[in-house]
């Protein structure tokens, strides 16, 4: 496929991989940000390439992983609603709630559908007038335009079916909360580079002069992840803390302002819960007061939901990059991906899920 | 008096209950349905059980079928019921000769879609050269079914000297697809509600016995037949490797997948390594076979892309694969169904 | 996160007010909002995230970056 498979090349693989070994003197903590980037890492098994100088660390990047354990027992107590389509990503259907998940719920009879777009969702809702569709808007910024352009579609069709569940979530401020960790290790991060498609990544300037950290952004094809470890080390062996832009195919520094309209309009900036780490202030997005009629937490009775996580998993060390899989006392053996004790393992490209299957 | 049941069969426009209650309707429906399209001498006698004359080592096997939709492109429920129990036995190193037929069929189910199944049914076995000898019909109320679900076994000799079985797979053996993979559960996808595409993908059911028959011509020796069916490629290598403890290593540039399933695969966010085939052989055979099996396939029309796609190695079970990069990684077995991924 | 893949636009539709594209994905054809990509034409590559199009791929920033990779494969 064009602009996929040239960057599948073997010999520009090793050919990146040889000038990491060359640039490389020191030992270097690096997190990649994104759950693509380290499906990409597990699936090519880049660390095959890496010296092992280089350490890395895979970041909070998964919205599934993320996702608080309320908001998923929210989108159960819906499914179990009377006349309630609730529709969603594939990838959430099996992370556990407190109880229960999706797909359990939908073998106990309740109506949850998987669609490939939330526009997919605001169909569904045309399609079956005497029901209400919730869509569970999980995702990041990447996935936040799409979001609010389904609830502005619905308003042009005079949609009174339609909601969303929002469990959106931004980048920035979770750098920023790692970056604050009294133990954090972290000298150097792989930006996202479809979230900075649409942000642009003046953002990820302010945080490397703060911080005085490099950032790389990159695309998620083997090569262009090679690419940017490569700049990254290079920037950090030189002790440079700026922004470079290693997707410039894609990414622009102001972003797709365009789509960042249709967000500010649609939604406005929460304090949002992150499954394991707690509340980040001002990292989640929820529907603003002009929309308000779509938003399935003002439409419908989620109270008293008794929300409790299991005391064996450790996720939230584990996305914050202080704690890897291997360290957890569950892992391989009471949460596998057959039976999973918290997100990591579930989603694809969480981390537990990656080192179980690929290591 | 007599009074006979004056509606005939074609007034239905749908399956009601009384077609599976035992009385007339049934007949009627048995008769001027499925005996007359799937005619045949034990059929015909319209007996309890088939009476069959066979000799040598039977194979006996058995599948159901609960595809939604019952019609995706490329075919429909009835070409899986006859091709899903053939390439079984033909996995057994069988040729297939008789299959029955089990239908239970929800009320609603519209008499047209029953009368394309049956005649789906009808073609399909011809193609694959067996006999639907024996059968039974039962219809569930509305909201116990889904539409209708079908159960074919069947039965086949296997050829004196041939013995397939997985704990065969042995060091030194190459493993050989027919053909391209994820055709067939892309397909399904493909027509399935809110992640729907347009595309020319079909499903690439088919009857392997052809394909079969040209390998054993050439050589016996033949260790392990796998149709790749649901779990995929990954799957059926992942259940081999358990069974006879040695592991497999896949190439993945050898792996012959077409250019509209790729496509397919990374807008969904799958891996093509698990995604069901129904016309498709895994052939574990040693090495020294590998050519002129390769050769003589690929003149088959079902086994043009055929290609050694890996090989077995080490006394230690599992799959792994060497990557487009040069890498090698796990290909673990899946647990549940691959969900399409935003992330 | 973010799975987004680039595809090239066959056509330009709109439906019921939302601008829309039909988009080849290596043949398989998807339809794609392109709400937020007012200059995309057809022809015009463009990477598809959840049924809606981020941006339209910049083929001379592709092209540069291939040609650094060779300059590093000829090395």
């Amino acid at each position: 496929m064009k602009y996929i498979d040239e960057y599948r090349d073997i010999n520009v693989i090793n050919a990146l991989a040889t000038e990491i070994q060359k640039v490389v003197k020191q030992p270097w903590n690096i997190m990649e940000i994104c759950g693509g980037q380290t499906h990409s890492i597990m699936k090519y098994n880049l660390s095959e390439f890496l010296p092992r100088q280089i350490n890395l660390i895979h970041g909070p990047g998964c919205p599934v992983c993320v996702t608080s354990l309320e908001k998923i027992d929210k989108a159960l107590a819906l499914s179990q609603m009377k006349d309630v389509i609730l529709v969603s990503f594939g990838d959430i259907l099996r992370v556990p709630g407190s109880e229960s998940d999706l797909l359990l719920e939908k073998s106990r009879g309740a109506d949850v559908r998987m669609v490939y777009s939330p526009l997919d969702a605001v169909r569904i809702a045309l399609d079956n007038p005497h029901k209400k569709v919730v869509f569970f808007a999980i995702g990041f910024e990447t996935t936040a335009p799409v979001n609010a352009l389904s609830i502005v579609r619905a308003k042009k069709l005079h949609l009174n079916n339609y909601f969303i569940l929002s469990s959106q979530v931004l980048v920035p401020p979770a750098i920023k909360m790692i970056l604050e960790l009294e133990n954090s290790s972290i000298q150097g991060f792989l930006a996202p580079g479809h979230v900075c498609a649409i942000t642009g990544y003046n953002e990820y300037v302010a945080l490397a002069e703060k911080f005085k950290v490099p950032f790389v952004i990159t695309g998620f094809e083997p090569a262009d992840i090679l690419k940017g470890l490569l700049t990254l080390v290079l920037r950090l062996e030189e002790g440079r803390f700026d922004v470079t832009n290693e997707y410039k195919r894609v990414v622009s520094k102001n972003g797709n302002s365009d789509a960042l309209e249709m967000v500010n309009d649609v939604f406005e900036l929460t304090g949002q819960e992150w499954r394991g780490i707690g509340i980040i202030p001002l990292s989640g997005l929820k529907v603003s007061e002009r929309y308000s009629e779509f938003d399935a937490e003002k439409h419908f009775n989620l109270d008293g939901l008794n929300t409790r996580e299991s005391g064996l998993c450790i996720a939230g060390k584990i996305l914050q990059g202080t704690c890897k899989p291997t360290d957890c006392k569950a892992f391989g053996k009471e949460c596998i991906p057959e039976h999973p004790l918290g997100a990591p393992m579930v989603s694809f490209e969480g981390a537990c899920s990656a080192y179980y299957r690929y290591q | 008096m007599k009074i006979s049941c004056p509606v005939p069969l074609n007034k239905y426009d749908t399956v009601t209950l009384a077609h599976g209650g035992g009385g007339k309707l049934t007949d009627q429906l048995i008769h001027d349905l499925f005996i007359k399209e799937l005619d045949n001498i034990w059929l015909n006698k319209t007996h309890d059980g088939a009476v069959l004359e066979m000799s040598g080592k039977v194979a006996f096997s058995t599948d159901s079928f609960v595809v939604n939709p019952l019609f995706f492109p490329g075919g429909n429920i009835g070409d899986l019921a006859v091709n899903g129990t053939v390439n079984d036995l033909v996995c057994c190193g069988a040729v297939p000769q008789y299959l029955s037929l089990g239908l239970i069929i929800e009320e609603g189910l519209r008499m047209d879609d029953l009368r394309k199944i049956i005649l789906t049914i009808k073609e399909a076995a011809r193609k694959a050269n067996v006999k639907i000898v024996t059968g039974d019909t039962k219809v569930v109320e509305k909201g116990k079914g889904d539409k209708i679900f079908i159960n074919t076994s069947g039965v086949g000799i296997i050829p004196e000297g041939i013995v397939i079985s997985p704990e065969r797979c042995t060091d030194g053996d190459v493993v050989i697809i027919t053909g391209s993979i994820a055709d067939h559960g892309i397909a399904i996808l493909s027509s399935r509600e809110g992640i729907s595409f347009q595309s020319t993908i079909k499903s690439d059911t088919a009857p392997l016995n052809g394909i079969a028959e040209i390998l054993f011509h050439i050589t016996k020796d033949v260790h392990v037949l796998r149709d790749p069916t649901r779990g995929g490629v990954a799957s059926a290598l992942n259940e081999i490797s358990r069974s006879s403890g040695y592991g497999i290593l896949l190439d993945e540039k050898m792996i012959p997948v077409s250019d509209e399933v790729k496509g397919a695969c990374e807008i969904m966010g799958f891996d093509p390594l698990y995604i069901a085939n129904e016309g498709k052989l895994l052939i574990i055979l040693p090495e020294v076979h590998a050519g002129n099996v390769l050769g003589e396939i690929r003149k088959h029309p079902l086994g043009k892309d055929a290609a050694v796609i890996g090989r077995v190695e080490g006394k230690s079970p599992g799959v792994k694969i060497k990557t487009l990069v040069g890498s090698t990684r796990i290909v673990d077995m899946i647990s549940g169904e691959q969900l399409p991924r935003i992330c | 996160m973010c799975l987004a893949v680039p595809g090239i636009i066959t056509s330009i539709f709109s439906d019921e007010g939302m601008k829309m594209a039909k988009v080849s994905f290596n043949g398989v054809i998807k339809d794609i909002s392109i709400e937020w990509v007012a200059d995309a034409k057809v022809g015009d590559y463009i990477i598809a995230h959840a049924g809606s199009a981020l941006t339209i791929l910049n083929t001379a920033e592709a092209e540069e970056t291939l040609e650094i990779f060779r300059q590093i494969t000829s090395k």
